[in-house]
C-alpha cells in the first residue's frame, strides 16, 4: 500500500460477504423488466434507469432543436411564435443539459461504473442513489408540463438571466427554477454517493492510484457537483423570491444588481461544462486503451490533469460576462485562468493519442465515436480558447459562434462519447453485442450531419448572427439551410441507432462476459452481471490497463485468468 | 530509420506550421473592419487562427495517420507495445499548450490594451470629451454654434443621469461601470446616449439635442456611447466594428469607438430580451464629416432646446 | 455490506442500504458504515455550505456595489443577536455533553442535555423572531433587507431542521430506541449537523451585523 487512504483504517467492508443474503434482499424487489420501473436499489438498474431515461429526454430535446432548425432555415419567423420560440430554446437546453447529458455520462454510467471500478458491492447509498434518480422523471415532467399552462414555459433561455426572467410570464419560470431545483437536488446526491463510494467503498487492497481512470473524473466531477451545484440552487432561489415575492435581488427597478445574478449563475454554469466533459474524458480514457490494446498513456498525469481541471474550472466563471460590465482586471484574470485550462487539457489529449500511437487498433463503432469525439473536442478546444481572450470573445460573446463552439464540446465531445459507450458497454450491459453495420452507418450519418449543422454556425457569428433568435439578416439564409440539413441528417442518424439497440437486445449475437477482453472489473463477471455483481469474491484488479503485460505480472486476485483474457492470452 | 523519421517529421512540421499560416492570413472569416478597433481584432484573429489550424490539423493528422498506421490487422490477436508513460515527452506537451496558451494570453492582452480595454473608465473622461469638444476649432459653423448653445444642455444632462431610479442611491453620479474605452479622454470626442429598450435602440445626442433611432456618426473621431437599458439587458453589437457592449438596466455602461470606413453597418442586439430579440436591430450610418454635420443641421430641432426637454437621458 | 437489501433497522436518511442485514461481522461493520455515512453527510453539508457562501457574495457584493439610498441606512440592533449568538455556541457544547452522554452508556443524562440543547435551539429561533417582528425594515424594502431576511431566514430554516433533529434523536435515545451507546450515528449526524449550522451562525453574525 503505498497511498495511504481513510478507508485503510476501516474493516474490508464491501466484498467479504459473498452472495449471501441478496436472495432474501431482492425478494423484495420485482423481477424482469419491471425492476426498470421500481424503486430498486441496484446500482446497475439505476444506471440504466438513468440511461434510458436520459434517452427519452434526449429525443425531445432533439425534437425541440428541429423546431429551432426548422424556424432558423428560413430568415424570418414564420414557422412557430416568437415566444413558442423562445419556450423552445430555452427547454431544448435546459432538456439537453440537466436532463440528458449530466444524467447520462454522470448518473448513468457512473452508478453502472463506479462500483465495479472500486471493487463494490453497490453504491455507498443505494438508497439515495434511488432517490436521486426518481427525482429526474417528476423533475422533467414537471419541466415539460409548464409548455402546457397558461403563458407557456419559461422564455428567458437557460441562463434565466434577469430582469428578462423576471418580467416573462413567471409561472413558467418559477416551474422551470423548480424543475431545474429537483435536478441539482439530483446531481447533489449523485456526487455525494460517488464521493463517498470512491472514497470509502474501495475493495481492501486497491489503491487510489490503481483506480480506473473514470473513478477519477468522477471525483472531480462529483467534486464540483458538491461545491457548485448549491450555488446555482441558492441563486435561483433568490431569483424565485425576485419573482413571487417581488424582492429586489436581481431586479435593478428595485435596486437589485442584475451582473450579481449572472455571477452566481456561472460560478455553476461553467463548473457545469465540466461536470459534463469530466465524466466523458474518463469514459474515453477507459474505452480507448481497450479497443487499441494498450495501456492508458501516462495514467499519473491523466489524474492530475483532471484535478487540475477542477481546480481551474472553479476559477474560470467570468469569462461568460465579458460583455457585461465586468471590470477590467477581472477580464483579464478569468482571461488567464480559462486559457490556462487549455494545459491540462491538452495533456490528456496527447495521453490518448499516446496511447493508440503503436497500438493494435481495432476500429469498430465504439472507437469510431471515441476518436471522432477526440476530433471534435480539439475543434471545440481551439474555439474555446480563442473564445477566452477578452478581445476576442468581445465581438463573438452571445453569437452563433458560441452556439457553434459548445455543441462542438458537449454534442461532438460529450455525446459522441455517449454514443461510443453505449457501444462499448452495450454487451455488458444486455449480454449481447450491437450490430456493427448499422453501428458505422450511425456514426457515418452523426458525424457528417454534426459538423453540416455546426461548423457553418461559426461563421455566421463572426459575420453578424447573433443567437437565440428567431429571424436573421437574408445574407445568412444559405449557410443556416446548411446547418439545418446538418440537424435533419443528425435526427436521421437516431434511426439506425435505436433499431440496432431495440433488435441487438433479441437478436443480437451473445456477448459472452468478456467480448473485448477488456481488463477493467467490469468484464471480469458475467454479462449482464449478477445482482452483487460478482458471484464470488471481487477481484482486486490492480492494473486495469495492463494491455501487453504477461498476464502473471498482474494480480487479479481470485477472478481466474480464463474470465478475462478471453482467448488472447493463453 | 530513426534518422530520416526523425527528418520526415521536421518537414512535415514545418510544412504545417507554414499550412497553418497560410490559412489564418489568407482565409477570411470576418465581415468589413469599419472601426478602428477593428483591424486590430482582425490581427489577433488571424494568430489565433493559425495557431488553431495548426493544433486542429497536426492533432487530426496524427490521430489519421495512428489509426491507418496502428489498425488491427486480421486474425492479430496480440496486444500493442505495454507502454505507460514517458515522462520527458509528458513534459513536453505539458510545455507546448503552456507556451503556446502564454503567448496567447499575452498578445490578447496587448490587444486588449490597444482596443482601450484597460483604460479606466469614468464619466470624466467622456465629459471631458464631450467640453473640449466644444471648443474645437475645426468645427464648421453650424455645428459649431449648436454645440455651443448646448453647453448648459450638457452640465444639465449628466447631472440627472447619475440620479437616474435604478442607480441613484446615493453614489457619486454618474458611475460608469465598465466597457470598453478605447482612448476615451480623446479630443474631440462625439458622445452619444442610447437608450435600448424592448425592442429598440433610441440615440441621443445631447451636444444637438437629436433623438434618433439609427446612430449617425462621423468617420475618424471618436464617438462616446453612453448606454443605459429601460427594463432588461440589451446588448450593442456592430460586427463590422467588431465591438459589443451589454446594456444594462441600472448600470450605464461605455463604449468608444472610431468609425473608419463610411457605409451602413448593422447593431445587432446580441442579448436575449424578449420574443422580438431577433427584430431588434438598427443601423449605424458612418458619414464623411461634412455629411455628418449637414446630417446633424437637418436633424436638429428648430427651437433652441431647453434644459427641461434635454433631460431625455434613459430612466427606468 | 453495501447490500441492496432495504435495511433492517438502524436506517436514517442518508444511510439506507448501509446496514447490515445479519452478517456476523456486524459489530465490526457498523464503525465502517458509521463512518462512510458521517462522510457522506460532511459532504453533504459541504454542499449546504456552498449555499450560504453564495448568499453571503451574493451580500457582499451588493453591500460593495450597490449602496442604499440615502436615509435608508439601519443600525442594527446588537444586543439581542449578540444573545443569539451566545445561545447557539452554548448549545453546540451542550450537545457534545449529550453525544458523551450516550458514549457513556448515561442515558438520562444524554437525553437531558438533549432537551436542553433543543431548548437552546428553539429560544434562539424565538429570538430570531422578536428581532424580526421590531426590525424597522419589511423584506421587500430594498436590497440590504431582503439580503437580510434571506440569509437569516434560510439560517433559521437550518436551526429549526436541527432543533426537529434533535427531538427525533432524543425519541430515539429511549431505552429500545434506535440510537443506543454501540449504534450513535443518528446522535452523531445531528450532532454534526449542528455544529454546522452554528459555524454558519458566527460567520453569518460577523458578516452581516459586525462587518
Amino acid at each position: 500500500m503505498t497511498v495511504a487512504s481513510p478507508s485503510d483504517l476501516q474493516p474490508p467492508a464491501p466484498n467479504n460477504q459473498g452472495p449471501s443474503g441478496q436472495g432474501q434482499s431482492l425478494g423484495l424487489q420485482p423481477e424482469g423488466w419491471l425492476r426498470y420501473l421500481s424503486f430498486s436499489l441496484d446500482h446497475k438498474v439505476i444506471g440504466l434507469q438513468y440511461l434510458i431515461c436520459a434517452f427519452l429526454f434526449y429525443f425531445l430535446g432533439g425534437a425541440l432543436a428541429g423546431v429551432i432548425r426548422t424556424e432558423l432555415a428560413s430568415p424570418i419567423s414564420d414557422f412557430v411564435s416568437r415566444e413558442t420560440y423562445n419556450e423552445v430554446l430555452t427547454l431544448h437546453g435546459t432538456v439537453m443539459i440537466f436532463l440528458w447529458i449530466v444524467p447520462v455520462v454522470n448518473g448513468a454510467f457512473g452508478n453502472y461504473l463506479i462500483p465495479f471500478y472500486v471493487g463494490a458491492r453497490d453504491m455507498a447509498f443505494p438508497r439515495l442513489n434511488a432517490v436521486a434518480f426518481w427525482l429526474i422523471p417528476p423533475a422533467g415532467i414537471l419541466l415539460i408540463s409548464s409548455y402546457f399552462i397558461k403563458g407557456g414555459a419559461a422564455q428567458s433561455g437557460w441562463t434565466a438571466y434577469p430582469p428578462l426572467s423576471i418580467t416573462t410570464p413567471a409561472l413558467g419560470q418559477v416551474i422551470w427554477i423548480l424543475s431545474v431545483l429537483l435536478l441539482g437536488g439530483s446531481s447533489i446526491f449523485g456526487g455525494i454517493n460517488f464521493i463517498a463510494t470512491i472514497l470509502k467503498l474501495r475493495r481492501p487492497g486497491l489503491q487510489l492510484m490503481q483506480l480506473p481512470m473514470y473513478c477519477w473524473a468522477m471525483l472531480g466531477t462529483s467534486i464540483l457537483v458538491v461545491l457548485s451545484t448549491p450555488v446555482l440552487a441558492g441563486t435561483l432561489i433568490l431569483l424565485s423570491f425576485d419573482i413571487i415575492a417581488h424582492t429586489g435581488f436581481f431586479n435593478p427597478a428595485l435596486g437589485g444588481n442584475v451582473v450579481v445574478y449572472q455571477h452566481l449563475f456561472w460560478f455553476y454554469s461553467h463548473p457545469a461544462v465540466y461536470i459534463m466533459v469530466l465524466p466523458a474524458f474518463g469514459l474515453v480514457s477507459e474505452i480507448l486503451p481497450v479497443h487499441a490494446r494498450k495501456p492508458l498513456f501516462g495514467y499519473t498525469t491523466m489524474v492530475y490533469s483532471i484535478l487540475a481541471i477542477v481546480v481551474l474550472g472553479l476559477v474560470v466563471w467570468a469569462h461568460h460576462m465579458f460583455t457585461s460590465g465586468t471590470p477590467p482586471w477581472m477580464r483579464l484574470f478569468f482571461t488567464i485562468a480559462t486559457s490556462f485550462i487549455a494545459v491540462p487539457t491538452g495533456i490528456k489529449f496527447f495521453n490518448w493519442l499516446a496511447t493508440l500511437w503503436g497500438g493494435k487498433i481495432a476500429l469498430n463503432s465504439a472507437m469510431l465515436f471515441a476518436c471522432a469525439f477526440i476530433v471534435n473536442f480539439v475543434f471545440g478546444g481551439i474555439t474555446g480558447v480563442a473564445l477566452a481572450q477578452v478581445p476576442f470573445d468581445i465581438h463573438v460573446h452571445d453569437t452563433y459562434f458560441v452556439v457553434g463552439h459548445f455543441h462542438y464540446i458537449v454534442y461532438g465531445g460529450t455525446v459522441f462519447v455517449i454514443f461510443s459507450s453505449v457501444y462499448h458497454w452495450y454487451p455488458k450491459f444486455t449480454g449481447r453485442m450491437l450490430n456493427e453495420d448499422l453501428g458505422r452507418l450511425h456514426f457515418l450519418l452523426t458525424f457528417v450531419g454534426f459538423n453540416l449543422c455546426f461548423a457553418p454556425q461559426h461563421w455566421l457569428g463572426l459575420n453578424g448572427m447573433p443567437r437565440r433568435v428567431a429571424e436573421y439578416d437574408p445574407a445568412f439564409t444559405t449557410w443556416n439551410q446548411v446547418s439545418s440539413v446538418g440537424a435533419l441528417l443528425m435526427a436521421i442518424s437516431t434511426l439506425p441507432f435505436l433499431i440496432n439497440v431495440v433488435v441487438s437486445a433479441f437478436n443480437g449475437k451473445p456477448a459472452g462476459a468478456n467480448p473485448w477482453n477488456a481488463l477493467t472489473p467490469e468484464w471480469l463477471t458475467s454479462s449482464p452481471p449478477p445482482v452483487e455483481n460478482w458471484i464470488g469474491e471481487a477481484p482486486l484488479v490492480t492494473h486495469p490497463y495492463g494491455y501487453g503485460t504477461p498476464a502473471d505480472r498482474i494480480d487479479l486476485g481470485n477472478a481466474t485468468g480464463e474470465q478475462i483474457w478471453g482467448d488472447s492470452r493463453r | 530509420m530513426p534518422i530520416p523519421s526523425a527528418l520526415i517529421t521536421l518537414l512535415l512540421g514545418m510544412a504545417l506550421v507554414l499550412a497553418g499560416l497560410w490559412v489564418g492570413y489568407n482565409v477570411s472569416l470576418l465581415p468589413v473592419d469599419a472601426s478602428s478597433n477593428a483591424p486590430v481584432y482582425d490581427a489577433l484573429f488571424r494568430v489565433l487562427f493559425s495557431i488553431g489550424t495548426i493544433l486542429f490539423i497536426g492533432i487530426v493528422g496524427l490521430l489519421l495517420f495512428s489509426l491507418v498506421r496502428f489498425r488491427r490487422r486480421e486474425g492479430d490477436l496480440a496486444d500493442g507495445a505495454a507502454i505507460e508513460g514517458n515522462l520527458p515527452l509528458e513534459i513536453v506537451w505539458t510545455a507546448i499548450p503552456a507556451v503556446v496558451v502564454l503567448f496567447v494570453g499575452i498578445y490578447s492582452y496587448d490587444i486588449y490594451e490597444r482596443m482601450g480595454g484597460m483604460t479606466p473608465l469614468n464619466d470624466h473622461s467622456a465629459m471631458h470629451a464631450n467640453h473640449s469638444a466644444l471648443g474645437s476649432a475645426e468645427q464648421p459653423g453650424t455645428a459649431a454654434a449648436i454645440q455651443a448653445g448646448s453647453v448648459s444642455i450638457q452640465a444639465a444632462a449628466v447631472a440627472p443621469t447619475g440620479d437616474g431610479p435604478s442607480t441613484g442611491d446615493g453614489k457619486p453620479p454618474s458611475r460608469v461601470w465598465a466597457g470598453i474605452g478605447a482612448g476615451s479622454d480623446q479630443q474631440g470626442a462625439l458622445s452619444v446616449d442610447l437608450t435600448a429598450m424592448q425592442f429598440a435602440f433610441i440615440f441621443h445626442y445631447p451636444q444637438a439635442n437629436i433623438i434618433s433611432g439609427e446612430l449617425h456618426v462621423p468617420i475618424d473621431r471618436q464617438v462616446a456611447l453612453r448606454m443605459e437599458a429601460r427594463d432588461v439587458i440589451h446588448a450593442f453589437w456592430v460586427p463590422q466594428f467588431r465591438l459589443k457592449q451589454d446594456v444594462i438596466p441600472g448600470q450605464p455602461t461605455l463604449l468608444n469607438f472610431t468609425a473608419t470606413r463610411p457605409g451602413t453597418y448593422p447593431i445587432v442586439c446580441a442579448e436575449l430580451c424578449g420574443p422580438y430579440h431577433g427584430g431588434m436591430r438598427s443601423s449605424v450610418v458612418v458619414h464623411e464629416p461634412a455629411d455628418f454635420e449637414a446630417w446633424l443641421s437637418k436633424n436638429t430641432p428648430a427651437p433652441p432646446p431647453t434644459v427641461a426637454s434635454s433631460n431625455s437621458t434613459p430612466t427606468a | 455490506m453495501t447490500s441492496l437489501a432495504p435495511a433492517t433497522s438502524n436506517t436514517p436518511e442518508l444511510s439506507s442500504g448501509e446496514a447490515t442485514h445479519g452478517s456476523s461481522h456486524a459489530e465490526q461493520d457498523h464503525g465502517a458504515h458509521s463512518d462512510a455515512r458521517l462522510f457522506g453527510l460532511a459532504t453533504f453539508l459541504v454542499a449546504d455550505g456552498m449555499t450560504f457562501a453564495g448568499f453571503f457574495a451574493a451580500y457582499l457584493t451588493f453591500k460593495a456595489v450597490n449602496p442604499l439610498p440615502e436615509g435608508s441606512n439601519y443600525q442594527l440592533e446588537l444586543l439581542l443577536p449578540s444573545l443569539n449568538t451566545l445561545l447557539l455556541v452554548i448549545s453546540s457544547f451542550t450537545f457534545h455533553r449529550a453525544g458523551r452522554g450516550l458514549l457513556r452508556g448515561d442515558g438520562p443524562s444524554c437525553r437531558r442535555w438533549l432537551l436542553i440543547t433543543a431548548a437552546l435551539g428553539l429560544a434562539f429561533l424565538g429570538g430570531q423572531m422578536v428581532e424580526y417582528f421590531h426590525l424597522p425594515f419589511g423584506l421587500t424594502d430594498n436590497l440590504f433587507a431582503s439580503t437580510f431576511y434571506a440569509l437569516t431566514g434560510f439560517h433559521g430554516l437550518h436551526v429549526t431542521l436541527g432543533v426537529i433533529c434533535i427531538l427525533i434523536v432524543w425519541w430515539q435515545t429511549r431505552s429500545g430506541g434506535r440510537i443506543e451507546a454501540t449504534s450513535p450515528f443518528g446522535l452523531e449526524a445531528a450532532e454534526l449537523y449542528w455544529h454546522f449550522v452554528d459555524g454558519i451562525w458566527l460567520v453569518l453574525f460577523g458578516i452581516l451585523y459586525l462587518l
